[in-house]
C-alpha cells in the first residue's frame, strides 16, 4: 500500500470569478485528487485550502511552477505545502 | 479537513509577511579522525571528510524548503575545534587549513563554516597557542571561516591571560580588515560556558561531546511574535508571556519538523532545536522591536532588562514543550548590527553599552556585533571579554562578546559590514584604563558556583 502522503493548496488574494475552477483544472491535469475543500471572503480577500492527495509524487515542483503562472497571471497567491507542517504547528 | 481553516491561514500570514523561517540547518561534523602527523594529509582529510559529509545538504535542505513551503534562510557546517587537531602543525599551517575550510564551504554552498576555535577556559596546548597566532590572519584571508574561544567557564574560572591574548587578537583582525571596516572581527566570538550543539554563527562548532555527525536546527521568528503582542495591544504582562509562549510554541514545532525531515533524508541523527530568537535587518523582525511593543518607547530605556527578562523566559518555555531535545544558546539574541530597532536605540540615545551589558544578564548570549571605535585599545577589548565572561561564569549561563573595533572610525559614525551582519552606529568605550587589570594575568579561579557536586 502507498504511504498517505497529503499536501495543502493555499490560495489567497483578490476575489475574481473563476478561481476555484482554474487551480482544480490544473490539479485534475495532474491527476490529483482533492480531499478538503475550504473557502472564504473577507472583503473582497479571497483564501481558499484545498487537502489534496499527493501519495507516491516526491517532487512538487512542477505543480508548485504551475500554480505560480496561474498566480501571476490572476494576481494571486498559490502555494502547495505538505501538510505536517500545520499539523505540527497547530496540533499536539 | 483536521486543521481549520484559519489555523493554517495562520501558518501562512507567519511565513509569507511575518518573517517566520528556519534561520538555519547546520551539519555538525567530527573531524577527530581526519588527525594526522603528516600536514598534507590532515589537510587533505579535513577537505574530504568535509566535502563528503556535507555532500548533499544545501540540495536536501532546498527540496524540503520547497516541499514544505517554509523557507530555511541559511545551509552551514561546524565542525571539531579545529585547535584540538592542529598537532604540531605551525601557524602557516593552520592559516592553510583556514583556506580549506574555506573553500570547502563555497564548493559545498554553505555560507558559513564554524569550529575554527580553541577551548582555552584553563589552559592552552600547543595546538590553541597555534590557533590563535593564526586567528587575525585566518579571518582576514577567508569569508566563510568562524571562529570561536572559549576563555572561561562557570566550572573552570576565567582564564585572563586567554582574555589578554583575545584583546591583542581582536585588534589585529580588524587592521588586516581595515577597508572592510573591520569585518574579520564579525566572525570571532569569544565565549564564556559555550555551548557543543549551537547551530547559529559565528559561534558554532561540534564540541567534543558529540558524536559522528548531526543535524542540528535554529528557529527565528521575532516578526511573528512581534505581530502576535500587535494584536493584543491592552493585554497585561501575564498575558504577553502567555502569547510570546503560544507563538514561540508554533515557531519551534515548524523547527523542530524540518530539523527531522532534513536529518532522515541525510540519514544523521536529528540532534537538537535551537529556540533563539534571532533578528535581521528585515523589516519588523527586531528583538528590540518586541521590547517596544510590550511597552518601552525605545529599547534601552528604563524596563528594558525586565522586558526582556520576560520575554526571553516566555520564548523557552514556549519552545522547550514543542521540541523533545532545546539545546544551543535558546533565547533571545540581541545583535546591534542585525536588529533595526537596536540600531535605532543607539542612534536617539536611548541604548548604552553599559545598558546592553546589563541586558546579556538575562537573554540568551552577549555583546553581539557592536561597532567600537578604532581607537579602543586591547586592554579595553580585554577588559569588555572579562566582564562580559564574569557575567556568564557567576550566572552559569552562556556569555559571548563579538565586537568589531573599526579602524579610523569614531563615535556616531555608522559602519556597513553587508549582507545578514548589517550595519551599525560605532560605540565609544569607557576612557579609562584597564591596562593594569589585564597585565597581571593569571585565572580567576572558579567561582562558588562551581562547587555544586
Amino acid at each position: 500500500m502507498m504511504t498517505e502522503r497529503h499536501a495543502v493548496v493555499s490560495v489567497i488574494g483578490k476575489d475574481q470569478v473563476g478561481i476555484i475552477a482554474k487551480v482544480t483544472n490544473i490539479l485534475a491535469d495532474n491527476q490529483i485528487n482533492i480531499l478538503d475543500i475550504s473557502q472564504t471572503i473577507l472583503q473582497d480577500f479571497f483564501t481558499m485550502m484545498m487537502l489534496v492527495d499527493v501519495a507516491g509524487r516526491d517532487n512538487l515542483d512542477r505543480l508548485q511552477d504551475q500554480f505560480n503562472h496561474l498566480g501571476d497571471a490572476l494576481g494571486l497567491k498559490i502555494n502547495i505545502q505538505l501538510e505536517e507542517i500545520f499539523q505540527a504547528m497547530h496540533r499536539v | 479537513m483536521n486543521i481549520a481553516h484559519n489555523e493554517m491561514i495562520e501558518t501562512i500570514r507567519m511565513i509569507q509577511m511575518e518573517n517566520l523561517d528556519i534561520r538555519t540547518v547546520t551539519m555538525g561534523i567530527s573531524l577527530y579522525d581526519c588527525a594526522d602527523a603528516d600536514f598534507d594529509n590532515l589537510n587533505q582529510n579535513i577537505y574530504n571528510k568535509i566535502t563528503h559529509y556535507a555532500g548533499e545538504l544545501k540540495a536536501v535542505a532546498e527540496a524540503v524548503e520547497r516541499e514544505y513551503g517554509i523557507p530555511i534562510i541559511n545551509k552551514r557546517i561546524s565542525i571539531t575545534p579545529i585547535a584540538e587537531i592542529l598537532g604540531k602543525a605551525t601557524k602557516e599551517q593552520a592559516i592553510e587549513i583556514a583556506k580549506t575550510l574555506d573553500k570547502a564551504a563555497l564548493e559545498l554552498g554553505v555560507d558559513f563554516i564554524g569550529g575554527y576555535s580553541a577551548l582555552v577556559h584553563k589552559g592552552m596546548t600547543k595546538g590553541d597557542e597555534t590557533l590563535l597566532d593564526a586567528l587575525p590572519e585566518a579571518l582576514s584571508v577567508t569569508e566563510r571561516v568562524c571562529a570561536s574561544v572559549s576563555i572561561g567557564t562557570t566550572r573552570a574560572g576565567i582564564n585572563m591571560d586567554a582574555v589578554a591574548k583575545m584583546g591583542m587578537i581582536i585588534k589585529e583582525a580588524a587592521e588586516r580588515t581595515k577597508d572592510q571596516n573591520g569585518l574579520a572581527c564579525a566572525k570571532l566570538v569569544v565565549f564564556c560556558n559555550p555551548v557543543e550543539d549551537n547551530p547559529f554563527m559565528a559561534g558554532a562548532f561540534h564540541g567534543t561531546g558529540e558524536g559522528e555527525a548531526v543535524i542540528n536546527v535554529g528557529v527565528s521568528g521575532p516578526g511573528v511574535v512581534l505581530s502576535a503582542l500587535k494584536r493584543h495591544d491592552d493585554a497585561n504582562l501575564s498575558d504577553i508571556s502567555e502569547i510570546i509562549k503560544k507563538t514561540a510554541f508554533k515557531i519551534t514545532r515548524a523547527g523542530e519538523l524540518i530539523g527531522r525531515v532534513v536529518a532522515e533524508r541525510l540519514n544523521l541523527p536529528f540532534g537538537i532545536v535551537d529556540l533563539s530568537l534571532a533578528p535581521t535587518n528585515a523589516m519588523n523582525d527586531s528583538v528590540a522591536e518586541i521590547l517596544e511593543e510590550i511597552g518601552l518607547e525605545r529599547v534601552g530605556t528604563h524596563g528594558t532588562i525586565a522586558a526582556l527578562a520576560l520575554m526571553n523566559d516566555a520564548v523557552k518555555k514556549g519552545g522547550a514543550m514543542a521540541s523533545s531535545f532545546v539545546g544551543g544558546l535558546s533565547g533571545a539574541f540581541i545583535p546591534v548590527s542585525e536588529d533595526n530597532g537596536m540600531i535605532r536605540g543607539i542612534m536617539e540615545n536611548s541604548l548604552t553599552l553599559p545598558k546592553l551589558e546589563a541586558m546579556t544578564c538575562v537573554c540568551s548570549v552577549g555583546l553581539d556585533m557592536i561597532a567600537l571605535t578604532g581607537d579602543v585599545t586591547p586592554a579595553t577589548l580585554s577588559g569588555i571579554i572579562a566582564d562580559e565572561a564574569a557575567i556568564g561564569m557567576i550566572n552559569k549561563k552562556t556569555t559571548a562578546v563579538r565586537v568589531i573595533p573599526v579602524p579610523g572610525k569614531e563615535e556616531g559614525e555608522m559602519v556597513e559590514f553587508g549582507g545578514l551582519l548589517g550595519r551599525a552606529p560605532v560605540m565609544g568605550v569607557n576612557p579609562y584604563s584597564s591596562e593594569k587589570f589585564i597585565k597581571r594575568g593569571g585565572r580567576i579561579a572558579a567561582p562558588l558556583q562551581a562547587l555544586i557536586n
